[in-house]
């Protein structure tokens, strides 16, 4: 065991800490989820890409600068610590960019990678559709073949998804052969929202933003080369990125050490001691996630895969994250219920809610575990 | 940075795995239960795969490893419920080693000749006090003696758990026992040990109760279907599962913290046997759900590991001793409990 980090570790963290300390906005940026905010969010993602910090693990090419694993917990850390903006660009280089690294072509990398790093387009997730949520075998919505175009016609209806009302492209499933069951038949498009009968209806969420939309497709046409991996290979691409969604790439432990930090501050300037528990709890389960992802960098760099262990990532991070911001409402007492409350805690809240049902119910995450890891026989 | 075993630990790790699955069957823990000490022939066969000298230093023939090579080794031993006091013993060597390493009884420790049991600053009871050739005391003035069960007026107690023969120790100090003064820190960090091996064996007395139960729901069939097919099964032993997988790097942390003698060593233990006791207790209460009524016997062996968990969950400082521990760093709300925290 070597719990240490190497000293171009430590010196890499000093950088990333000078850079943010300068850099980040003073004041709180509106809601990514505004329209005003939206923009102001996409000037910050600017701002960490000419810096090269807005993908610090991706190859120089393309903005990054090839940091390991460790690099980039590290750099997460400290970007949460600096209290920076959230990532109006994150479902794009968080999520969906791993699997165009894994399955895109070298010519679909170079058309997409660039803008989506430089906040140019904002990237949106078409997975669930009305009947299917969590189900994503169930999808409907379909692509017919336009061989005379060269590509694909798209119809169809996605919900919920993040980023939709003001981004650029969608990334999801679409059935390609209506005859196939469920996961199979399955294809993985790249959708341009600015196309010829694209509807995008905004859904405002809890905080009352419109971070949801529905998008309704009508006939879009999508080229070929907007096809990512094979034509019928959808599901097997889809895992990859749920599985990104889940594990450590979208939830870095800096994420929930940073909020744990605050929530210890905020009880010492206004001790409660029937919270005091729930802090201390807060701030360790903070402080053990962080221990089990850098278990997990360890079993990786061991040549090792996360595979199914994604599910348990995901139950123990959005449980934690819920009950963190609960115990910060309860510290604050009746401010607990203000809209503008003290460091956006009820914000956070609202936020955290999420967690336990996007990126697969926990529920289906425990039925996961149960059933790839645990081995139980499958669920009626 | 590394959060893992190296390959030398694991491979003695699963060789002490194969011996304790061969040697200290349920059978064998019964058989513990049922004896005046817990204490058998087996500890001699401990001590040649190297275990009752695993912190003996290597010059008393030890092997003169330390706490994460303990911790890996009492996972296993918590995994069979293994009921000789080889966490006492361990700690009991490492104060041997510090203070009286020419006693003579390090090496009876390392060959299996001898078991030793320790009573630390505000312990109460002490395993195997009569059955054990040694008794460490530690008190709280800071005096540490070296005993044996003649020194003492034993009283039995009756733990949950029968295989831990545990005693209450009254002793009157003198100056032939006395072998250092000041021993505090020292002390503070045989406490520490003691509750890190606690969390261990609870890591390991969680992953065998879990594995049972597993076993059981997919064979038990009621209304036509395996019980593991319904949601509401499968999501107690998921339950189960996510505690022991966040509690095993949170143990791991604690014994190289430990070994190295960090400043954070003191919060990382006791985060280990808060998560470790979680997780136990946990997996002890959804898997005798699980197993509905026959859990409920003493005729299946699914109560000899819920009851060592039990046992070993206020051992070693319950939950909220270490909880304490940890607001008072934290926090800085409460004044540092006393040396050594229990």
């Amino acid at each position: 065991m070597d719990l240490e980090f190497t000293e171009q570790e430590q010196e890499f963290r000093r950088e990333a800490r000078a850079w943010l300390t300068a850099n980040v906005p003073a004041e709180r940026l509106p809601s990514m989820d505004t329209r005003e905010g939206f923009e102001a969010h996409r000037a910050w993602e600017r701002k960490l890409f000419d810096a090269r910090w807005a993908v610090v693990s991706w190859p120089r090419e393309y903005g990054g600068r090839e940091a390991g694993l460790t690099e980039w917990l590290i750099f997460e850390e400290e970007y949460y610590r600096a209290g920076a903006p959230g990532r109006v660009s994150q479902n794009g280089i968080f999520l969906f960019a791993p699997t165009l690294f894994e399955f895109g072509t070298r010519e679909q990398q170079d058309r997409y990678l660039p803008a989506m790093a430089a906040g140019e387009e904002i990237w949106v997730q078409g997975w669930s559709e009305p009947e299917a949520g969590s189900d994503l075998a169930n999808v409907r919505s379909r692509a017919e073949r336009d061989e005379e175009r060269g590509g694909w016609r798209l119809s169809g209806q996605k919900i919920w998804s993040s980023r939709g009302t003001w981004g650029h492209r969608l990334f999801g499933l679409f059935r390609t052969d209506p005859q196939a069951q469920r996961h199979r038949g399955l294809t993985y498009f790249m959708v341009d929202l600015a196309a010829e009968g694209v509807t995008v209806r905004p859904i405002p969420q809890l905080d009352g933003e419109p971070g949801f939309a529905e998008v309704f497709l009508d006939d879009v046409f999508v080229p070929d080369a907007d096809v990512l991996g094979g034509v019928d290979e959808g599901w097997k691409i889809m895992i990859a990125t749920t599985g990104s969604e889940r594990g450590l790439n979208l939830r870095s432990p800096g994420r929930f050490a940073a909020p744990a930090n605050r929530l210890i501050e905020l009880y010492k300037r206004d001790p409660r001691p029937a919270e005091r528990d729930a802090v201390v709890r807060a701030w360790m389960d903070a402080d053990a996630y962080r221990l089990f992802t850098f278990g997990t960098v360890t079993k990786l760099q061991a040549g090792g895969a996360i595979g199914a262990d994604s599910s348990i990532n995901k139950v123990f991070w959005s449980e934690m994250d819920v009950e963190l911001h609960a115990t910060a409402l309860r510290l604050l007492g009746e401010a607990g219920e203000l809209d503008d409350g003290d460091g956006g805690w009820l914000d956070g809240f609202l936020f955290a809610l999420g967690g336990p049902i996007y990126a697969g119910t926990n529920e289906i995450q425990r039925n996961t575990i149960a059933e790839r890891i645990l081995g139980l026989p499958r669920a009626k | 940075m590394r959060l893992a075993y190296t390959e030398d630990q694991e491979l003695f790790r699963d060789t002490v795995r194969d011996f304790l699955a061969d040697r200290c069957t349920t059978a064998d823990v019964r058989a513990a239960w049922a004896a005046d000490t817990a204490i058998s022939a087996r500890w001699v066969e401990l001590a040649k795969v190297g275990v009752t000298g695993i912190v003996v230093p290597e010059e008393h023939d030890g092997l003169g490893m330390g706490d994460e090579e303990l911790a890996a080794v009492l996972v296993e031993a918590g995994r069979a419920a293994l009921p000789e006091p080889l966490l006492e013993s361990a700690v009991a060597a490492g104060l041997f080693a510090e203070f009286a390493p020419d006693a003579g009884w390090l090496a009876e420790i390392a060959a299996g000749r001898a078991a030793a049991s320790v009573l630390l600053p505000g312990q109460r009871l002490a395993v195997e006090a009569a059955a054990a050739d040694v008794l460490v005391i530690g008190l709280a003035d800071g005096d540490l003696h070296v005993a044996t069960p003649a020194d003492c007026v034993l009283t039995a107690q009756r733990s949950v758990d029968r295989s831990r023969k545990l005693f209450t120790v009254d002793f009157t100090p003198t100056a032939r026992t006395l072998v250092a003064s000041d021993t505090q820190r020292a002390l503070a960090r045989a406490a520490d040990r003691g509750a890190l091996g606690a969390a261990a064996q609870l890591l390991g007395l969680t992953r065998r109760m879990l594995d049972t139960t597993v076993e059981y729901a997919k064979q038990r069939v009621q209304r036509g279907v395996p019980i593991g097919s319904h949601q509401s099964v499968q999501h107690h032993l998921a339950n189960v599962l996510i505690k022991l997988e966040f509690a095993r790097p949170v143990v791991l942390r604690a014994a190289y913290s430990l070994a190295r003698d960090l400043p954070s060593a003191a919060r990382d233990v006791s985060m280990a046997k808060i998560y470790a006791g979680e997780a136990a207790d946990l997996a002890a209460r959804n898997c005798l759900q699980v197993h509905g009524a026959i859990g409920y016997t003493e005729e299946h062996d699914l109560h000899l590991f819920m009851k060592r968990a039990w046992a070993l969950g206020t051992a070693w400082g319950d939950a909220g001793v270490h909880r304490d521990r940890i607001a008072a760093d934290l926090l800085g709300d409460a004044p540092a409990p006393p040396t050594p925290a229990f």
